[in-house]
């Protein structure tokens, strides 16, 4: 078992019991793996690697929005390589390229290396959010965009404090859907 | 919009996960999909004229008790299937043993019966019906079954749909036993197990467009 596979399971662990700080940690991490891994998986199918960026935060919605389906009695690395994969080949039949080209490839793959450049993805997230109803809008751009506290943001949108949080859940999961539905429209 | 801004905008207080959220799903579809299978049978088709007799009621537990272990397999696997790799551990195999108790057995029971009655022991009298009814009642148990996979995250969208399928076949069944008159081994290995195989077919086939994500 690799030290990643144990630092970041214990992240994911902490992050499913409410630890935002290690569910950023995990997210962030994750991310750099997952770049380098569809760099070169893009490479490998003869495409650019301009994609990759997207494909990166579409993993990253996934492995938020579904980090209910981790079964803390396995580990994690075949977990979100499967993820990947599964939006890699998604990807890939979206823009007609077949499954056979992707090669069979063991787990560890998605550990394999970090990368850190980070791109800018095709979404521009203040332009999506004006698809957000009103209350989702102002929440989340009050508190995940410019910082403010929930109470503030209560006040700025004129709605109670569980109201913010509420909106803040919804407006990020109709954001992601947003997202996935976007990628498909521009096939 | 770059990755850290979405990672930022994730990770605000994210809030504890339930562990227990894909299995509680699936058992509460089943559930469901049990209730609304017998509702359409008991009010669609009518209960089975004889059913309070000892006789129709041991038959009724036998067809009901590889029904629900149909059902019981598929669900053990769906709870796997719906995670990213879930089909990583296959084993699905297991899945076949109930089909193939139920044929030892039609076989026993034919091999047992002079050749004469064999054919009215597959065949039954209403084979038609049971073809007909166990994919019809088998439609809104599917439908939730799915509904709860989509719940998850799946990678393996047709076999995740074959084991919907079979979970909703196997609902399906369990149903159709309170209705149906046709009580010999081979008439519901050929009849029920046929359809049920169909109903998973049928998800399989289905799969990949309903639970994709």
């Amino acid at each position: 078992m690799t030290t990643h596979e144990i630092d970041l399971k214990a992240l994911m662990l902490a992050s499913l019991d409410g630890d935002a700080a290690a569910h950023r940690a995990l997210l962030a991490r994750l991310s750099s793996r997952l770049r380098a891994y569809y760099k070169s998986k893009l490479a490998g199918v003869g495409r650019g690697t301009a994609e990759a960026e997207d494909l990166v935060q579409e993993a990253v919605l996934a492995v938020h929005f579904k980090r209910h389906t981790f079964d803390p009695a396995e580990p994690l690395t075949p977990w979100v390589h499967a993820i990947a994969r599964y939006k890699l080949i998604d990807f890939l039949r979206r823009t007609r390229t077949s499954r056979a080209d992707v090669p069979i490839e063991a787990a560890d793959a998605i550990m394999a290396h970090d990368d850190n450049v980070g791109a800018e993805s095709s979404y521009d997230v203040r332009r999506l959010m004006e698809r957000l109803p009103k209350n989702m809008r102002c929440s989340i751009e009050a508190v995940k965009l410019d910082g403010l506290s929930i109470a503030e943001a209560a006040v700025r949108c004129g709605i109670s404090e569980p109201g913010v949080k509420v909106s803040i859940h919804r407006g990020l999961k109709a954001l992601a859907t947003i997202i996935a539905g976007k990628r498909g429209h521009e096939d | 919009m770059k990755t850290e801004d979405l990672v930022d905008l994730l990770s605000n207080s994210p809030g504890p996960i339930d562990r227990g959220l894909v299995v509680r799903t699936l058992l509460v579809a089943l559930g469901a999909g049990s209730i609304l299978a017998f509702g359409i049978t008991i009010f669609g088709l009518g209960v089975r004229p004889d059913m309070m007799t000892s006789r129709a009621l041991s038959f009724v537990a036998a067809k009901l008790s590889f029904a629900v272990g149909i059902s019981s397999l598929a669900l053990v696997y769906l709870a796997k299937l719906a995670r990213p790799g879930g089909e990583r551990k296959p084993r699905s195999y297991l899945a076949a043993l109930p089909f193939l108790a139920i044929m030892a057995l039609a076989a026993i029971s034919l091999g047992l019966a002079p050749s004469s009655h064999w054919n009215k022991m597959i065949v039954g009298d209403e084979w038609l019906e049971c073809l007909v009814s166990i994919p019809v009642i088998a439609i809104l148990p599917f439908a939730v079954s799915i509904w709860a996979v989509r719940q998850g995250a799946p990678t393996n969208l047709a076999r995740a749909g074959a084991f919907a399928g079979l979970a909703a076949g196997g609902v399906s069944a369990m149903a159709y036993a309170v209705h149906c008159t046709d009580d010999s081994l081979p008439f519901v290995a050929v009849w029920y197990g046929g359809t049920i195989v169909l109903c998973t077919l049928a998800g399989a086939a289905a799969g990949p467009r309903l639970l994709r994500w």
